[in-house]
């Protein structure tokens, strides 16, 4: 798609003329509006779907980003927030969440122990969702405090402006 | 919306509510048997955040598990450190010093406002009153702030030791405290405002989800979802550990047992909350803040780098075989959470780990009667009970 | 049992000397501890025995119901004659001076039954299947024995001490394309 010789500073705007006429492409417009619109899925098990809630919320507000519109609905969100511990009782859930959202999708993990089990080296917990979804940010700590969220969100939307697939698409599109 | 509605068809639909969905904060589960709206069956599930903190239990030393207790209750978790420690220290034998029974006192009190609050605010945003959970997730960040400053940490604060707190209150604890206990009061106006007699509040909460105090003991029910019922139980006052018998408060009590009642006695319960943190502040003794036993306390940071002694002492503690050590037996202890009764029942084999650690949550227990108060009810009914019940899956599913 | 000290004959509590009387044969051991009483029984009574606590004495809460796997613990093992397990049933009472009474019941590895209390308390009802699900100790009289932890189709009972802590490889080979939500 020529996304890979294109180089966008910010926003769409990339060649301004004389007059009020910007010219670009449509993947640049798509993917510009497509990064200040993220809808997050949040797939919130355990503290730091706590810490992900404050970030929603009043002092952190998430919507400065554009990804307020939190969708518990995996059909229409693009992001995929797994926060917290998944047992392979919830492996599953979780497995098919990602399935039935639609192409492109992100995911981030959030938290230690969706990255790699964290604290938690026990016969129930999966040690790191990697190794079942194509993650494409992590963010350390035990809770990530919100700001780390926020961080990782604009990291998605970096990826996302300079045109780059998600780790899950990639398979898919050059086949 | 309350009462049996007439048989429509006869005609049974599973509905399967869970494990994700957004009323059931990430991993509750129930597989609901409806005829048109009304309930016939729930089943819960639970489990999905099993994590295996008991099996862990018997790996870690006694320090280390404190970490865990974080991790199992992330509403409140300073209570939880609270519980784990008091009942390992009861298992050694041991009294800590006035003041850090005062400032466990302190923060477990902040931290059953932090859970109160967040519990309200989801509750709420889960019947569409999208304000309040602003509104209360402002109040939390002044706590998290105060816990930060105190522990270093927002969420996962393990604070307490066994044999103490690891550091003092900062200096201007107080302070920050006072200014809070004074202002929220009235920030809950607000919310009072905002819900108490709002007619949508009222109609989708009273006499929805029920249970009467009988029912309520034969399911184990505790906290703020057994006084609903109007049994003025709890354990600050049945049993007071720490200080709590120098504390003055009320316990309150509902008289229905519904999602209502359940809402007005957590309302209350956080006003009583700052009452007994003002308490705690007015008296706050001087003194040490841990118990002054090398054996069991590791010594400050400054002595371990700067005495051989401190050091010798501080690698004896984190030695495996070398650190707590209580004797064998067994015991069990139970705290007010901000949930209800949490328990630990620990198991010693007179080794630095514990033989067996079983935790009672109080929130499996809540979980487990929800069949009772959903079934013969309607649909929309099963957001708003269980909300009220604040059931904690970390915990629950431990 | 270091906290639990031995109890003279004055200052017994009156839980425990009811018990003494009404299940004497029964009774394997019994104690004072810091907040109530501990009593382990056989079996056979166990049911019988909660029944009376719960009726007559008014425990009319049920707090915990619990298991231990005393494998490795030499000196319990000896005590009741090699039995594995040991159910823990925790009461409390709203009035009296022993608010907590502590009940074990050991239960040998060759037959993991106990009468189920699901009858006195519904509350019992999750404490047991996760018992269940947890040691593979089976409680008579439930009315539905599922595991409630663990997946359904798990093999093996985590809390027992000869299953280690990583697992026996569950978390890696587990069935994860498998439909059951
Ligand atoms: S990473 Fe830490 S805070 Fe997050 S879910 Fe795991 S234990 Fe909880």
């Amino acid at each position: 798609m020529g996304l890979a010789n294109t180089h966008i500073q910010s926003g769409a705007s990339t060649e301004q003329t004389d007059g009020n006429i910007i010219t670009t492409t449509i993947d640049k417009v798509v993917n510009w509006g497509r990064k200040n619109s993220l809808w997050p899925m949040p797939f919130g098990t355990a503290c730091c779907a706590i810490e992900m809630m404050a970030t929603l919320a009043s002092k952190f507000d998430l919507s400065r980003f554009g990804s307020e519109a939190i969708r518990f609905s995996p059909r229409q969100s693009d992001l995929l927030i797994v926060s917290g511990r998944i047992s392979i009782k919830m492996m599953p859930v979780l497995k098919r969440i990602y399935d039935q959202m639609p192409d492109p999708k992100w995911v981030i993990s959030m938290g230690a122990c969706a990255s790699c089990g964290g604290v938690f080296d026990t016969y129930t917990l999966i040690q790191g969702v990697d190794q079942f979804l194509p993650v494409d940010v992590y963010i350390p700590g035990c809770p990530p405090r919100p700001e780390d969220l926020i961080d990782a969100v604009m990291q998605v939307q970096r990826q996302i402006q300079k045109g780059e697939l998600p780790k899950g698409s990639e398979v898919a599109y050059n086949e | 919306m309350q009462g049996k509605m007439e048989r429509t068809t006869g005609e049974k639909m599973v509905l399967n509510f869970g494990p994700q969905h957004p009323a059931t904060h990430g991993t509750l589960r129930i597989v609901l048997e409806l005829d048109g709206e009304s309930i016939l069956k729930a089943t819960p599930h639970a489990g999905y955040l099993h994590t295996g903190f008991e099996k862990l239990g018997e790996h870690l030393d006694y320090n280390q598990y404190i970490v865990v207790t974080d991790r199992m209750n992330y509403l409140s978790p300073l209570s939880n450190n609270f519980g784990y420690v008091l009942a390992v220290e009861q298992l050694l034998g041991i009294e800590v010093p006035k003041r850090c029974q005062y400032i466990r006192i302190l923060m477990a009190e902040l931290s059953r406002l932090a859970d109160h609050l967040l519990w309200l605010g989801t509750a709420a945003l889960d019947l569409g009153a999208f304000s309040v959970f602003l509104y209360s997730f402002r109040e939390r960040e002044k706590l998290y702030s105060i816990f930060e400053k105190t522990t270093g940490a927002r969420l996962t604060t393990s604070y307490t030791r066994v044999g103490g707190v690891f550091r003092d209150l900062y200096d201007g604890f107080e302070t920050d405290a006072r200014d809070f206990i004074t202002n929220f009061p009235k920030a809950l106006k607000e919310t009072h405002t905002l819900l108490t007699r709002n007619r949508i509040w009222m109609d989708r909460t009273k006499g929805v989800g029920a249970i009467s105090p009988e029912d309520a003991i034969n399911y184990g029910l505790t906290g703020p979802c057994l006084r609903a019922t109007g049994v003025a139980h709890d354990i600050r006052k049945a049993e007071p550990y720490s200080s709590y018998d120098e504390m003055k408060f009320d316990v309150p009590v509902g008289t229905n047992g519904d999602a209502y009642d359940r809402y007005l006695v957590r309302m209350e319960e956080m006003i009583q909350s700052c009452g007994i943190v003002g308490q705690a502040l007015d008296n706050l003794p001087d003194g040490p803040f841990s118990v002054e036993d090398n054996k069991i306390m590791m010594p400050d940071k400054s002595d371990a780098y700067g005495h051989i002694e401190g050091l010798i002492h501080h690698f004896k503690i984190v030695m495996d075989g070398h650190g707590v050590q209580p004797p064998t037996g067994d015991h069990y202890c139970a705290t007010e959470s901000p949930n209800g009764e949490l328990g630990f029942y620990i198991v010693s084999d007179g080794s630095g780990t514990a033989y067996r650690i079983r935790i009672r949550p109080p929130s499996f227990f809540h979980f487990q009667a929800l069949p009772h108060m959903l079934e013969g009810g309607m649909v929309s009914d099963t957001v708003a009970v269980l909300g009220s019940l604040n059931v904690i899956a970390g915990e629950l599913d431990r | 049992m270091s906290e639990e000290k031995e109890v003279t004959e004055e200052t017994q509590p009156i839980v425990l000397e009811k018990l003494r009387e009404k299940f004497a044969d029964a009774l394997l051991a019994d104690a004072e501890t810091s907040n109530g009483v501990a009593v382990v029984v056989n079996k056979d009574n166990s049911y019988a025995l909660l029944e009376y606590l719960k009726t007559e004495l008014a425990y009319a809460f049920l707090v915990d119901v619990t298991a231990v796997d005393n494998s490795n613990l030499e000196s319990e093992l000896m005590q009741y004659d090699y039995a594995r397990f040991m159910v823990v049933y925790h009461l409390y009472t709203f009035e009296g001076e022993t608010p907590r009474i502590r009940v074990k019941v050991p239960v040998h590895e060759k037959d993991l039954k106990v009468t189920s209390v699901t009858t006195l308390w519904k509350g019992a009802n999750w404490l047991e299947r996760e018992t269940h699900d947890m040691f593979g100790i089976d409680f008579e009289g439930h009315p539905d024995l599922r595991r409630i932890l663990m997946p359904d189709d798990f093999e093996g009972h985590p809390l027992r001490k000869d299953y280690p802590l990583r697992g026996r490889g569950e978390r890696e080979r587990f069935n994860f394309e498998k439909q059951n939500v």
